[in-house]
């Protein structure tokens, strides 16, 4: 009779899976690098949330963030394609498969620079996907030229000073149509995750820009994207909180104090409010209040607008709800007839 | 044969010796005047009187105001080429009318706006003053109609001059307008009928030109080169196509877009089969193309050389990472602004060889609306059989011009769509190692995101992966890679539309050329033996990369000319590139690049001179 004990069952998730095919390859970023931290958030939320690691497509652009897709969901199909572009890369799978669920990673120089067009016409478009912007305000990879998303006055560590206007991608979310736009801090575990959540839960384009320090380029005195910036700059803007679709649990708040949001899946975020009044489902005053806060250095994050009514492209598009990509022959390729009755129109 | 006209014996008018069948006519006006319908009805009409024709537009790019010819051809023979010199001048434009008249032919005839005073010019040609302004008001009672309606009264002018029956003419305008637009049909009958009547009443023929029935025409159809591609993507079962407007390509993606409404949308659900995004640009365009396939769809994109040169970095992406792409360029001249809206065969060699790194890529070069049709089909399955991007290089002549087609045949074989391993492959297999080479061929298996099952998922990136798809910057990894992705290429030469070969007994001399410059090249060929006795071999090549047939051509020649509509002689730079060079030492160059389509006249004086003929 063996005396070994049974080793502690598995942790699974409600699809009986447990973290593993969660994970990825081994980081090879650096050490603190704020990605990484990221990409933990992702494989968590994934998890908690059950979603389908085969249903899952991850797609990104060049960069040390783009080259996250690796470090996370290994069963997933990834695709690192070209610099700014991953936009177009991931609009084009969804009009292949609307039911892939599809996850972005791109750079503040992927996003806000070399791709701000493919970007804004993404956001215009609301293609039902997750896209996270992992912003340290400079380009990790190409060793710390500033990006787009660099704020006035906001110091290189070779001394150089950004004077020219930041592009705020969360401004130009919600302007342009995203339907679901958050902001917020690679240290902040417990508000990403629940951001990260809930974007799975909403049908229609997330915009998640992340503050993620790059600890090798741009973590000294002077950056405006440092861990010690952010510590002193963030302000969130309410605590949030997720109960998920698939649990049903009564949640209690003192009234006015607390505002409940329900999402496409059935699933609800808290938002207990934090000094100020804030409504993510204001779009003027949202896009005012981020004006604002930029005059005053100050970082708000938190889910900064939500709007379950705007169709996603996939719905305007009209399309059989079965994947484009697998229909057969017999649905795709008109009959001798249809051919016939076209060519007697040219005689 | 010579380009002599066919002479007969003078019948109804004046006596005189009429040239029948064999003429060009020339039709001079202002863009954005409404000549179009005009001019495709005089065509057509000619059409269905069974005679060989071919219509050219020649337009500037612009909305209004700049000078626009369209030139039609007759031709007993078949030869639908451009030809330089017209016979026949319609002069409706008064800022080109002068020079107009004077490239007539001698002998020629101008029917010309009344106004413009055109006789004094020169003494040769033949005059038929026409008053369109008296004409149009009576029958076009609403003034700003005039316009548009009047280029009508040209066909009835030229119907009777050229004694087109006027029920073709009716048949032919009936029908471009179609069901649902009547009464615009009507009004414009009117205005034919008062130039028939004007010109009855006060028009003496006096040229000798006539067009006469004949039944070469068969069970032909006419379209243009851009819709019978789309046609062709329709029936390849395409499901994605992203683009971004161009000249000349915009009217391929509009054409395909209402045969997609038309025949793709659910009739029960109402539901469509496919998808379609006008993108941002072309980087837009073909990234979205990309990351369909990638997903499975049988996307492509359609655009010229600038959307081309956008595409270049994702192109490459396509290549190294082994995703098929469908790009339809309909050639146009260079960069930037000048001759858009003029021919060219100007990416050849570039859409051969696009993007960085060592790639390449297949190319179909179709010269018809029946190989648009085809090919394009052709080019959806190799695609997908070589998940790759392969390109179908049509021009501005091909796409945007009215053609002579034999109907379209259906597609006998079914769609080819590659080696995708579905989860139910991956049980049976226990896995899969997406870039290795199992059959030999070069062609690894891929899944498709979204296939149920733990083994599906692999990573896709560019240059450095090992079969398995893991990470890899290892030298050897990234060779045998290369050399694989050669392998494959390799493979893909039997599987290319075959070359068409027409050998001459006794030829010491070759031509070798791709797409439109066919027309050009098989008339100069016969004005070559007939002319100057000198028998030539054809070859017309319908693919990139080249076959064997090729090599086995130049052997059975002393010389070969390669045809190019390019300055650089990209076909032949082409060849210099994969044929041996005793080989390439027999290769000579003939090149047109002055945007116009190539026509036969040239080519025979320029190989003559190089024969020393
Ligand atoms: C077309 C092209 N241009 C330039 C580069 C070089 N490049 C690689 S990554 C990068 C910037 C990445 O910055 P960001 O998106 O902010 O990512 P980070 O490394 O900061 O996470 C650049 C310019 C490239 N890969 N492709
Ligand atoms: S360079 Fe910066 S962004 Fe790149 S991995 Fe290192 S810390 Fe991260
Ligand atoms: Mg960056």
């Amino acid at each position: 009779m063996s005396t070994t004990a049974a080793p502690p069952p598995k942790k699974t998730n409600r699809i009986g899976l447990d973290i593993l095919p969660y994970r990825g390859l081994k980081t090879t970023l650096c050490a603190g690098c704020g990605h990484n931290a990221i990409t933990e958030r992702i494989i968590e939320a994934c998890w908690e949330m059950g979603v389908q690691p085969w249903q899952v497509a991850k797609i990104s652009g060049i960069g040390c963030s783009s080259k996250t897709p690796a470090y996370f969901l290994n069963q997933s199909h990834g695709f690192n394609g070209v610099h700014g572009r991953a936009p177009a890369i991931a609009t084009g799978a969804i009009l292949a498969n609307q039911n892939l669920n599809c996850i972005v990673v791109s750079g503040d120089g992927d996003t806000a620079s070399i791709g701000l067009g493919q970007f804004m016409h993404m956001l215009r478009r609301n293609i039902p996907l997750i896209y996270i912007i992992e912003n340290n305000g400079v380009y990790g990879l190409t060793k710390g030229q500033f990006s787009a998303t660099a704020d006035v006055g906001a110091k290189l560590k070779t001394g150089m000073v950004n004077e020219l206007t930041p592009v705020d991608c969360c401004i130009a979310a919600i302007e342009l149509g995203a339907s679901f736009v958050a902001r917020s801090f690679s240290g902040d575990k417990r508000q990403l995750s629940v951001i990260l959540k809930a974007s799975l839960a909403h049908k229609g384009l997330s915009v998640i820009d992340v503050v993620s320090p790059c600890t090798t380029f741009n973590d000294h005195d002077g950056s405006t994207k440092s861990y010690a910036y952010m510590k002193d700059h963030e302000e969130p803007l309410h605590e949030l909180g997720f109960v998920p679709s698939y649990e049903d649990i009564e949640v209690d708040f003192a009234e006015g104090s607390t505002q409940e949001v329900e999402l496409h899946d059935g699933s609800r975020i808290f938002l207990k409010k934090l000094g100020r009044d804030y409504d993510p489902t204001d779009r003027l005053r949202a896009i005012g209040m981020l004006h604002a806060a930029a005059q005053t250095s100050e970082v708000l994050t938190g889910i900064l607008y939500v709007d379950r009514s705007r169709p996603a492209f996939t719905e305007l598009l009209n399309l059989v709800p079965e994947p484009l990509a697998t229909l057969p022959q017999e649905r795709t390729r008109p009959s001798a007839e249809d051919l016939a009755q076209i060519i007697d129109e040219f005689r | 044969m010579s380009a002599s006209p066919v002479v007969l014996d003078g019948q109804e008018t004046g006596g005189s010796d009429f040239v029948v069948n064999d003429f060009s006519i020339q039709v001079a006006t202002a863009n954005g005047s409404g000549s179009q319908t005009a001019n495709n009805v005089l065509m057509r009409s000619i059409f269905q009187m069974g005679v060989p024709v071919s219509g050219k537009n020649l337009f500037p790019s612009n909305i209004a105001g700049l000078p626009t010819w369209f030139t039609i051809r007759a031709n007993p023979k078949g030869y639908i080429g451009r030809k330089k010199e017209y016979d026949f001048l319609v002069a409706m434009n008064p800022e080109t009318a002068r020079e107009d008249v004077e490239k007539l032919q001698p002998g020629g005839a101008a029917v010309y706006d009344e106004p413009l005073a055109l006789r004094s010019i020169r003494g040769d040609v033949h005059y038929y003053p026409v008053p369109f302004d008296k004409l149009v008001a009576p029958v076009c009672p609403e003034a700003k109609l005039r316009k548009l309606v009047k280029n009508m009264i040209y066909d009835g002018v030229m119907a009777h001059l050229l004694g087109i029956d006027l029920d073709e003419i009716r048949k032919a305008l009936f029908r471009q307008f179609g069901t649902r637009k009547k009464k615009a049909a009507e009004l414009n009958w009117g205005a034919v009928l008062a130039g028939k009547e004007y010109a009855e009443k006060n028009l003496t023929k006096a040229d000798p030109f006539r067009i006469e029935r004949m039944n070469a025409n068969g069970n032909k159809i006419i379209i243009d080169g851009n819709t019978a591609a789309a046609l062709g993507c329709v029936f390849a079962g395409v499901t994605v196509l992203t683009w971004y407007p161009i000249t000349p390509s915009s009217s391929l993606a509009e054409a395909l877009i209402s045969f997609l409404e038309r025949l793709r949308v659910d009739k029960e659900t109402g539901k469509a089969t496919f998808a379609v995004v006008q993108a941002e640009d072309e980087l837009a365009a073909v990234g979205m193309a990309i990351g369909a396939a990638w997903a499975g769809a049988r996307s492509m994109t359609c655009t010229s050389g600038p959307g081309v040169s956008l595409m270049s970095e994702f192109i490459g992406l396509s290549y190294y990472a082994e995703i098929p792409c469908v790009i339809i360029d309909v050639q146009r001249v260079g960069p930037s602004t000048g001759l858009p809206t003029r021919t060219q065969q100007g990416d050849t060699l570039k859409n051969a060889l696009v993007s960085h790194g060592d790639t390449r890529h297949p190319v179909l070069f179709p010269s018809s609306p029946e190989e648009c049709f085809s090919m394009a089909q052709n080019a959806f399955d190799l695609a997908e059989l070589f998940q790759t991007t392969v390109f179908m290089n049509t021009d501005l002549d091909l796409g945007m011009n009215n053609w002579m087609a034999e109907p379209f045949e259906y597609p006998e074989s079914p769609l080819e769509r590659g080696k995708v391993l579905t989860a139910a492959d991956l049980d049976r297999l226990g896995g899969f190692a997406r870039y290795k080479d199992v059959d030999g061929d070069g062609i690894p298996y891929r899944t498709l995101p979204g296939t149920n099952h733990s083994l599906a998922g692999y990573f896709t990136r560019g240059t450095g992966h090992t079969d398995t798809a893991a990470y890899s910057e290892r030298e050897d990894d990234y060779s045998n890679n290369m050399d694989r992705l050669a392998r494959k290429f390799d493979t893909m030469r039997k599987h290319l539309p075959v070359a068409e070969i027409a050998p001459r007994p006794d030829a010491r001399i070759g031509i070798v050329c791709v797409g439109t410059s066919r027309y050009a090249t098989e008339e100069s060929r016969d004005q070559l033996l007939e002319e100057y006795g000198l028998a030539c071999g054809y070859m017309r090549l319908r693919a990139y990369p080249f076959s064997e047939e090729l090599d086995q051509f130049i052997d059975a020649h002393e010389r070969v000319y390669v045809i190019d509509q390019n300055r650089d002689a990209q076909l032949l730079m082409l060849m210099r590139l994969d044929l041996a060079v005793e080989r390439i030492a027999k290769l000579r160059s003939i090149r047109y690049y002055g945007g116009l389509p190539l026509d036969a006249r040239t080519l025979t004086a320029r190989i003559a001179s190089e024969e020393g003929l």
